[in-house]
């Protein structure tokens, strides 16, 4: 009988890791900003109806980049324990943070136990209902690694640039315009004339707004946001 | 339940957009009516809401229902609201056993909420009328031991761009109400006094000045229908669907309304 070759822990590891990164390299990169009244996310995609941005709950977002399919699932799982924690305990129990490990939870699991890590980024983002509450940003690699982000954070291929970029011209307290109109330049090859809105998918968690704070950003309005003059 | 772990399922098990499947499959002791049993008739009295009314008008639909939820012949509630929203552009009112009843409704909020997310886009009037249905027709083995629930729905209709009404019965039984419907003990008395004052071009104002007096009725002939408490100042719930949206009179409205009407044909001259 023949002996499978040996191959180290190590070794696996960073093979999974290396296929995750490849395959979310291939898709385009999103932003996250926190501005005057919340977080403004920002997305290269020129799809009108395959969202990379979601609601997940009355003040929760979700957003993912890489493979669409694997990232479409996970929203859909958080949706359901979402709703689940809310009806059997109540509204106001239901956190970013649970969440954001539950998902930490499946996304290690799949990448230390099978065949095929998944080919994903994503981000937990929620606003509070005053304007002293935080807002909150969690960043999930493919192998469940989680970071507590404040400010802004980029997800997907190009994240390293476009953070050094934003490191220098982020300033807190940003309008919704000016943070559209940064997340746009920066999602936008350099030299190159900033995104317009066709290529564009935005979605604000607003605190301002009543129970359900996430708001699509679309059409004239976007149009309107990106026209804006800036001062 | 875990309520920490995301709920995942293979292929041939998952549930879809419908939050009342994902329930099916990770928590059946939440739904509604789970562990119901034991005899046909409950040994104590149930609490039951009583008369609630929908009527459509030229642009929308006006919701309301009385205050009252009985037990028996004793007053279990004097301020219960029947009428409740289930999405920005419908509303749900029940009559029957209030405990379930309060239970479906929450139920149902979830399941239309949970479609919009997952699909990204609302369920069509119609469709949300049909999942109502379902969940009253999963009520039918607490019907059977006493705990009916007869809701009324009504909401815009985005796409016809009108006010639509839906009655249902304690199998499922879903049917389209052509101009207005009235529900629960007293609702034979509300709806005369509908019939007798509805007209096709009826406004909104008329159509909620309608309704309170609809409700003033039913609360004059039904003991179970609690009338305007003008010593502790509670009146009707209502609520308004229009293109805009569920609107929800204030207790100021409403209350500045009925005493209008009271003084009306209501007091019945010295006759009675």
């Amino acid at each position: 009988m023949s002996q499978p070759f040996y191959v180290s822990p190590e070794q696996v590891m960073k093979d999974r890791a290396d296929y995750a990164r490849k395959g979310i390299a291939r898709g385009r990169s999103l932003v996250a900003l926190e501005y005057e009244d919340g977080i403004v996310l920002v997305a290269e995609n020129p799809s009108r109806t395959l969202f990379k941005v979601s609601e997940i709950y009355d003040r929760i977002a979700f957003a993912g980049v890489g493979k669409y399919n694997e990232f479409q699932m996970l929203k859909i799982a958080g949706v359901r324990l979402a709703d689940m924690k809310g009806y059997s305990y109540s509204r106001e129990d239901v956190t970013a943070n649970s969440l954001a490990n539950a998902y930490a939870q499946t996304l290690g699991q799949v990448f230390t136990h099978e065949m095929k890590p998944y080919e994903v980024e994503i981000l937990v983002a929620s606003v509070g209902t005053e304007d002293s509450d935080p807002n909150e940003l969690f960043h999930i690699l493919y192998d469940g690694t989680v970071f507590d982000e404040q400010g802004f954070t980029v997800l997907g291929g190009q994240s390293e640039a476009i953070t050094e970029v934003l490191k220098r011209d982020y300033a807190p307290g940003l309008t919704l315009s000016a943070a559209i109109r940064l997340g746009a330049r920066v999602l936008s090859p350099p030299d190159a004339a900033p995104l317009a809105s066709a290529q564009l998918e935005v979605a604000a968690l607003q605190r301002s707004r009543q129970r359900r704070a996430f708001h699509r950003i679309k059409g004239t309005e976007l149009e309107a946001l990106l026209a804006a003059e800036a001062g | 339940m875990d309520d920490t772990a995301l709920p995942l399922f293979g292929s041939g098990f998952d549930p879809g957009p419908s939050f009342v499947d994902v329930l099916r499959r990770t928590a059946p002791h939440a739904l509604p009516g789970a562990g119901l049993s034991g005899p046909a008739t409950p040994p104590f009295d149930v609490t039951h809401g009583t008369t609630v009314v929908a009527i459509r008008f030229d642009g929308g639909v006006v919701m309301a229902g009385d205050r009252r939820a009985t037990a028996g012949y004793t007053i279990a509630n004097r301020r219960m609201d029947k009428v409740l929203p289930a999405d920005d552009y419908s509303a749900v009112s029940i009559a029957g056993a209030a405990g379930p009843a309060v239970e479906m409704v929450k139920l149902f909020q979830v399941q239309l909420e949970h479609y919009e997310k997952v699909e990204g886009e609302q369920l069509s009037l119609e469709g949300k009328a049909n999942q109502l249905g379902m969940l009253v027709r999963g009520n039918l083995p607490a019907a059977m031991q006493g705990f009916a629930v007869v809701p009324l729905f009504a909401g815009f209709d985005l796409r016809r761009h009108r006010g639509r009404v839906f009655s249902y019965d304690v199998t499922g039984g879903k049917y389209e109400e052509l101009d207005y419907q009235a529900n629960g003990s007293g609702g034979v008395h509300a709806r005369n006094w509908i019939k007798a004052g509805w007209t096709e071009t009826i406004t909104r104002e008329a159509a909620v000045d309608l309704a309170i007096r609809s409700l003033f009725a039913a609360a004059d002939e039904d003991v179970a229908t609690g009338g305007p408490d003008l010593v502790r100042r509670i009146f009707p719930t209502i609520a308004i669907i229009n293109e805009d949206g569920y609107i929800a009179l204030t207790e100021d409205e409403v209350a500045r309304r009925a005493e209008i009407l009271l003084d009306g044909r209501e007091r019945g001259g010295d006759a009675s």
